[in-house]
């Protein structure tokens, strides 16, 4: 079996194994015998919900997957024939009447096309040539390969749908729960923990497990499906984040002292001091880093792999309190009081990029996952959400009647916001889109105000932790239906985990390779390309890659003699020249005309600014 | 050769005896003293001397004047006998021999054979031996070039070299053996055999063969005769076509095409007696060139010949009449062809209707156009313009809106309303024409009618929609420009005008602004609010004198940020609002505000920002390296500063970076720092055949981890350039390997173990 890739650009580097989402995998064979199974069987993703409540809805489902893939353009990418003159006459005389392999929509394996072909070569010699020719020959084949594996991602996202002109936003938890199957019904739940004050949670990277810690103290995980508690402790001190590292069996806690470390017992594995008054703890699970941003200003970078702290960076900017991770490029985002954004590496002593975002202080920041968009919200009541695509400008902003405190985006990029007491999802058009503000896809009013705010991966459940205890919401079509078994699979046992772990350390991807851009580690470094090129010349004391001098062409009856060979040099000379010339005018040229429109209408009032 | 020479010379002289007497006399007479032999033997030095004149047998001979027991072997001459020595001379004894004729024979053949060249030297000897040997082993080894290319372009090499598998043999060929034996298989055969269905090769029906072999060669022949007559007949006709066309003269191209007019016109005649159909598409095509008359300016009178002579008309009746001419065939062209028409126009009314929709504004005019004063004419001609433009009035009309747009646009919003009111009247304008046309259009297009109609009606509707809500925004806005202390008014905008209020950003009245417009209300950009604090700021800042234009685009930076700060969003339609600001909504929330902004009154967040960006950009500069030394070359001391030739002199400017990425975002900083440690795991060299970076970056794009591939790409991917297989020995390359014929004995390896060979091959041929 194939597993089918996913664009670098679109999610971080990992894996989308072709799975179901449900417990056993689905066979073929059930489909045609028990057609309804599919319904009843435990699925998370059957939210799916239409005001009709029609009761076949997941039946529905697969009729509708089966019509998606027929109804995909055969729009054939390269009609490759391989037509063998001998194979094509067998003892009936019969043709395939399909030779060849499947065609791929053009489409879906442009998707997987890496090579930017926007930017132009300079002039390349034969040779060059057939290489950067094996090379598009070579990316073709891999996405055309990856574009016909996407097949067997059958699982489809869950959609909520109002009749028309209804609002999904009045359809509440209780009717989603009414319309859903019995298993997706029982991941909506609440836990009353009134006790120990405002939650902070987590959900592990499978989706599996939830950790969540109260400000006074108590610290419990658990597995959410089955509800099977893994460890309940109360760390008689002020939790004020939770997280899990790269597996379910660790828990970093952020107490009100210094980080803890717990395994899944609840026993303390370590305490590293050198991490102090942490407010938010953020984990990148590629590069085994553990960010801590901190009361006094640092944000600190914990390798958990080998427990050494990679760096300590100082962002001179006060309390920390505002951090999310962006998921495409690792790096770290913090919101400061001053309105402003900062992005940050561990490879870098100042932040990578800082953003201006709200007039007052910023409040939270989340990223989607494709590293495309960032969702902010400031004291200024307003909710931004920012293009990360190089140009960091607001694509959309709404004023929240209370500002947003807490911002969390989900795998396909819903998303959520925390204001007070209410929890409002906005929900884009497609997967690539930012979500639109316009209108809330749905909304949740909870027992107290939030504290915590996450989605769980591979499931249609968004996880609020508040003042009254743990709320778990079912929100259709939320996260991404696809997993990959080898990447992060939820129905892993243990073995599989402990190698899985073991592959992932193999994997891990140093700390000084954060940075913005993360494709551009493919591009060669052309600073230390043209000085290497600089000391070779000295060295050598001429440049051996230079352009040789023309040296004209010795030629017979008397052509040759030294004023016209002169002449002639003279003339290829004079022709160089002139061509520097008039580059040079274009350039000038260019340069004028590019100047002319920035400087706008001259107003006859300009006189009198000053 | 000599002797001939000689009596030349003899002839000569014996010619020029005459003309010189003189000297002649005079040798004579010393002559006369000695006698007549010594006479006689001067007589022939003089001819000599006479001969070895003409310049080519100048060689002074040695002449053997007395009897010496000495005698030079060198002055040896054959001078006497005329003739040269030749080697059997020598052997002449007195008497013949016999016994020396064989060595005569022998000296004759040698002397028959050319003279041997001089042996080359050593050195050159074995450079041409090289040259050639080489050539032939370069000769040689070429065949190998294809090969060595190929392996070397093969994506994966597999030692040792395996052959090729025998191809699969199809199933025919495996079972040609096969024979039926169950008593099944027997009578499907038989079945097969009786209707003469193909068993073994399946490929031909007996029948499908018999019709392969259908064409006899006779048939053949005539078909491919009669295509080559086909061939060359057109090929005839396109040379004869060529030379016509080429033909200059204006006459005989008038003549041909009256020609064809005249055939064309008796043609059309003739169809529409026998195929009416077909004169109807004729007609068609008439019609056309009529249209395409109409369309074009020709024999309109507006061309420059046409102008020039409309100059002339007053006074010139040719060129009226050339005028005349024109028009008149302008008509004739333009005219309707009435012959089908009449003929039609009793059978059915379809033409009729068709008239009736497109009034032909344009020949009425033209008809009326036939007075004299061409000046009239010109008038008319623009009139019919206009008619044409005013017919078909959705496009004149929207492409002025359009205009108009696009320039009101930029300027306020009221002009955007006198667009709407434009648009408003045009609308109308239109629908009362199309009412007008759909009366006069029967009753068959009701439907597309009322549809036409019910969307000029929405569309109206929509219209005045939209201007009373302007109308009502502007009189708000008025309003609340009224009461000074409301600030960021959030009023919940018209769902229509959302995205254009995320565009555009409406004016914001604040009171700061107001404030501002008091003190300079000369921006002519209402719509950008100014920034009180920062231009105040630059003004204090003593040192904005020199840099000028960089404070101002500055200052339209902080507009921008500003602005995109400040832009008033449409907030949020929730249906759950927050329970604690649920009660008392807008007392709280302004008690909020104002407490937000009491609270960052104090720092202005734009202001701090952008001092840090411009802190930012000034670090990363590179600086400029000042190298004046005080006092060197004038005056110095305290007090006294290096003069400014000087410093400008010194001064080695820092060549400009690359643009900043932030350069034109005015709300980002983004260091232009180098991440050192990523570049260390960057490609730092370029690979051989890359001369350009980017070249190189293309090729590693692609990624080949298993991560980002299917399995199957990512084993191909990654599969070795050069796999051996354990346990085998590796024989170097044969030629059998890569299918060549083994001629090996007259190859390379031959020529390579003993290259003497050649050599000694050479020295025979010399020795020969």
């Amino acid at each position: 079996m194939e597993t089918a890739p996913k664009p670098g650009k679109d999610v971080p580097p990992k894996k989308d194994k072709l799975q179901t989402k449900r417990k056993k995998p689905r066979r073929y064979w059930e489909e045609e015998t028990v057609p309804t199974t599919a319904g009843a069987s435990p699925g998370p993703p059957r939210n799916k919900k239409n005001r009709e409540l029609r009761p076949q809805r997941p039946k529905n489902a697969h009729i509708l997957k089966k019509s998606r893939i027929s109804k995909k353009p055969q729009v054939p990418k390269k009609p490759r024939e391989w037509k063998n003159p001998e194979s094509q006459s067998g003892l009936s005389g019969a043709q395939d009447p399909f030779p060849g392999p499947a065609p791929v929509p053009v489409e879906v394996g442009q998707k997987f096309c890496r090579i930017d072909k926007s930017r132009k070569l300079p002039h390349s010699k034969a040779k060059t040539r057939s290489r950067l020719e094996v090379a598009e020959a070579e990316e073709e084949e891999t996405s055309i390969k990856a574009a016909r594996s996407e097949l067997l991602l059958a699982e489809e996202p869950g959609f909520l749908e109002g009749e028309d002109g209804e609002d999904t936003a009045k359809i509440c938890q209780a009717d989603i729960v009414e319309a859903v199957d019995i298993a997706s019904a029982a991941k909506h739940f609440d836990l009353n923990l009134r006790q120990f004050g405002p939650y902070r949670l987590n959900y592990s990277r499978t989706g599996r497990h939830l950790a969540f810690g109260g400000r006074r103290g108590h610290v419990a995980a658990l597995d959410w499906v089955t509800k099977k508690l893994m460890c309940e402790i109360n760390v008689m001190e002020a939790v004020r984040d939770i997280r899990f590292l790269h597996s379910e069996a660790l828990l970093a806690v952020a107490q009100n002292r210094w980080l803890h470390i717990y395994d899944n017992q609840g026993i303390e594995l370590h305490c590293i001091r050198r991490c102090d008054r942490v407010t938010r703890l953020e984990f990148l699970p590629f590069h085994f880093l553990l960010a801590t941003a901190s009361e006094t200003g640092f944000l600190t970078y914990l390798d958990v792999s080998v427990g050494k702290i990679v760096a300590a960076l100082n962002a001179r900017a006060g309390r920390l309190d505002v951090m999310s991770q962006n998921p495409y490029n690792a790096v770290i985002h913090l919101g400061h009081s001053n309105g402003t954004v900062s992005l940050w590496s561990p490879a870098m002593k100042e932040p990578l990029a800082k953003i201006l975002c709200h007039r007052g202080g910023v409040r939270a920041v989340a990223v989607d996952s494709t590293g495309t968009y960032m969702a902010t919200s400031g004291l200024d009541h307003q909710l931004k959400i920012f293009d990360l695509r190089g140009t960091y400008q607001p694509l959309s902003t709404r004023t929240l009647p209370h500002g947003a405190g807490h911002l969390a985006f989900s795998q396909r990029g819903l998303l959520v916001a925390g204001m007070g007491d209410v929890v409002n999802i906005w929900a884009g058009q497609g997967k690539a889109s930012p979500p639109s503000l316009e209108q809330p896809y749905l909304t949740h009013r909870l027992s107290g105000p939030v504290h915590g705010l996450q989605f769980c991966p591979f499931e249609d459940v968004l996880g609020v932790g508040h003042t009254g205890g743990i709320t778990s919401m079912l929100v259709p079509g939320a996260s991404e239906p696809n997993f990959d078994g080898l990447e992060s699979n939820p129905y892993r046992s243990r073995k599989q985990r402990q190698e899985w772990e073991v592959k992932a350390l193999l994997e891990k991807v140093p700390a000084e390779l954060i940075c913005l851009d993360p494709r551009a580690l493919a591009e060669v470094d052309v600073i230390s390309l043209e000085q290497g090129k600089k000391e070779q010349i000295e060295r050598l004391g001429y440049d051996p890659q230079a352009k040789a001098p023309f040296q004209p062409k010795p030629k017979q009856k008397g052509r040759s003699s030294t004023a016209s060979l002169v002449k002639r040099k003279r003339k290829v000379m004079d022709e160089e020249h002139r061509d520097k010339v008039r580059q040079s005018l274009q350039q000038q040229h260019h340069k004028e005309a590019k100047a002319k429109p920035t400087g706008a209408r001259p107003s006859a009032l300009d006189r009198f600014v000053r | 050769m000599t002797a001939n020479r000689l009596a030349e010379s003899l002839l000569a002289l014996s010619q020029q005896e005459e003309l010189a007497d003189l000297p002649k006399d005079y040798l004579l007479s010393e002559s006369e003293d000695e006698g007549d032999n010594d006479g006689e033997r001067k007589h022939q030095k003089l001819l000599e001397a006479i001969s070895s004149l003409d310049g080519k047998n100048r060689r002074k001979l040695a002449e053997r004047s007395e009897a010496s027991l000495k005698v030079s072997e060198f002055s040896v001459s054959s001078e006497g006998s005329g003739e040269k020595l030749v080697l059997a001379d020598l052997l002449e004894p007195v008497k013949t021999s016999s016994s020396l004729a064989t060595v005569k024979k022998q000296l004759s053949r040698v002397k028959s054979k050319k003279t041997v060249e001089l042996p080359l030297n050593k050195e050159e000897i074995e450079r041409i031996h090289r040259e050639v040997a080489f050539n032939k082993t370069a000769q040689v080894l070429s065949k190998w070039d294809p090969v060595v290319l190929k392996n070397r372009q093969a994506e994966q090499l597999v030692f040792p070299l395996e052959k090729e598998e025998p191809a699969i043999a199809p199933i025919e060929h495996v079972l040609s053996g096969w024979k039926a034996r169950t008593p099944l298989e027997q009578e499907i055969f038989n079945l097969l055999h009786k209707n003469k269905q193909p068993v073994t090769d399946p490929l031909l029906t007996p029948v499908e063969k018999a019709s392969l072999r259908a064409m006899s060669l006779e048939e053949a022949k005539m078909r491919r005769a009669e295509l080559q007559r086909a061939r060359a007949l057109q090929s005839y006709y396109e040379a004869k076509a060529r030379r016509e066309k080429k033909i200059k003269s204006k006459k005989y191209h008038k003549v041909v095409k009256k020609g064809k007019a005249k055939k064309a016109l008796k043609e059309f005649e003739q169809l529409q007696k026998v195929n009416p159909t077909v004169a109807l598409e004729e007609m068609e095509k008439i019609e056309n060139a009529r249209m395409m008359e109409r369309m074009s300016l020709k024999h309109q009178n507006s061309g420059k010949w046409a102008k020039s002579k409309a100059i002339m008309a007053k006074y010139d009746l040719e060129a009226r009449q050339a005028m005349q001419e024109q028009l008149s065939k302008n008509k004739e062209l333009t005219q309707k062809l009435q012959v089908a028409s009449e003929s039609e126009e009793e059978e059915g009314g379809t033409e009729d209707v068709e008239e009736l929709l497109v009034p032909d504004v344009v020949n009425e005019v033209q008809m009326n156009a036939d007075g004299p004063n061409p000046w009239m004419l010109r008038s008319c001609t623009s009139d019919t313009k206009e008619a044409a433009t005013q017919e078909d009035p959705e496009q004149l009309p929207e492409l002025a809106a359009h205009e108009v747009s696009a320039s009101g646009a930029e300027e306020r919003p009221v002009a955007e309303e006198e667009i709407l009111l434009r648009e408003f009247e045009e609308r109308q304008s239109l629908r009362k024409r199309s009412e007008l046309n759909q009366d006069a259009e029967p009753a068959s297009s009701q439907e597309t009618k009322d549809s036409s109609s019910q969307e000029v009606l929405s569309e109206l509707r929509a219209l005045s929609q939209k201007l009373k809500e302007k109308h009502q925004s502007r009189k708000q806005k008025a309003s609340s420009e009224g009461t000074v202390p409301q600030v960021q008014r959030e009023e919940p905008a018209p769902e229509e005008e959302e995205p254009l209020l995320l565009q555009r950003p409406e004016r914001v009245q604040t009171l700061e602004e107001l404030e501002e417009l008091g003190k300079e209300d000369c921006f002519q950009n209402k719509e950008l609010p100014r920034p009180l604090l920062e231009g105040q700021q630059s003004e204090r800042t003593p040192n904005n004198r020199p840099d000028a234009p960089k404070e101002k685009k500055e200052k339209e930076q902080l507009i921008n940020l500003q602005n995109f700060l400040t832009t008033q969003s449409p907030s949020v339609r929730s249906l759950a609002v927050p329970t604690i600001i649920e009660e008392l909504e807008d007392e709280e929330e302004r008690n909020h505000r104002q407490m937000i902004k009491e609270a960052f009154a104090g720092d202005d967040v734009i202001r701090d920002f952008l001092k840090e960006k411009r802190e930012a950009v000034e670090a990363s500069k590179p600086k400029d390296v000042d190298l004046t030394l005080p006092g060197w070359g004038e005056w110095g001391g305290v007090g006294l500063k290096p003069s400014a030739k000087k410093r400008r002199q010194f001064l080695i400017k820092a060549p400009e970076g690359p643009p900043r990425k932030d350069k034109n975002l005015p709300n980002v900083i983004i260091s232009e720092k180098r991440n050192i440690h990523a570049a260390a795991h960057q490609v730092q060299v370029l690979p051989y055949p890359f001369t350009h970076h980017r070249q190189f970056e293309r090729t590693i794009q692609t990624p080949i981890g298993s991560t980002w591939n299917t399995q199957r790409a990512f084993q191909k991917l990654t599969t070795p350039k050069v796999v051996t297989k354990p346990g085998h020995i590796i024989k170097p390359i044969k030629a059998e390997d890569v299918g060549y014929q083994s001629s090996s004995r007259s190859d390379l390896p031959v020529i390579q173990r003993n290259p003497k060979r050649i050599t000694t091959r050479h020295n025979k041929e010399e020795k020969l």
